[in-house]
């Protein structure tokens, strides 16, 4: 009784060593990242004219408009609009799957750092002070 | 034997409280790991993921 009470609290630690990994291969997180890699190849083109920036809050926006075609200007839009709700269903995604959906705001800020820091060079981003290219 | 198994409890109950923070406070370092690995896939950049940590730079 009692060795099997000390097993369980030995193996505890253990379990949370484990979890310091988040948790990101749910089904929903798999469906919104394969729908953002799909869009990915539409928007790049945009990040790179100008036309779309990387927001401070993890999403995306049109920064320049003139850098579209106005036929094209629609499209752009609600490509920025679905990318959006798939960028804000991820970020209550991932802290939904780890139990925690008050770390929403946090996964996204993590998320719109990382975001910026691995856009390529000649993309828009915001900081602080406005918009800044990369 | 007796000695050892106190100690073990000891350290079990000690042990215990530091999972329950972890599961409390956010954890930025894992997050940043999970969001490379899904920026990385989305923006498919796996085949150049060898040297992201030394563009620290903007």
């Amino acid at each position: 009784m009692m060795k099997k009470l000390l097993f369980t609290l030995l193996l505890l630690p253990l379990l949370a060593f484990a979890a310091a990994d988040l948790e990101i291969n749910t089904p929903a997180i798999s469906a919104l990242k394969s729908a953002m890699q799909g869009r990915h190849g539409q928007l790049a083109a945009h990040y790179a004219s100008g036309a779309v920036g990387l927001t401070r809050d993890g999403l995306i926006a049109v920064h320049d408009a003139n850098a579209v075609p106005l036929k094209d200007r629609q499209g752009v839009n609600s490509l920025v609009a679905a990318e959006n709700n798939d960028r804000n269903a991820l970020y209550r995604e991932i802290a939904a799957a780890n139990g925690h959906p008050e770390w929403e705001a946090e996964v996204r800020s993590t998320f719109a750092g990382r975001w910026v820091q691995k856009a390529q060079g000649g993309w828009w981003y915001q900081d602080a002070s406005g918009w800044a290219k990369k | 034997m007796k000695r050892i198994s106190w100690l073990l409890l000891v350290v079990g109950l000690v042990a215990l409280p530091a999972c329950v923070t972890i599961n409390i406070y956010f954890p930025a370092a894992a997050a940043e790991k999970a969001a490379d690995k899904i920026i990385d896939e989305v923006w498919q950049l796996k085949g150049e993921q060898a040297a992201p940590e030394t563009k620290e730079s903007k």
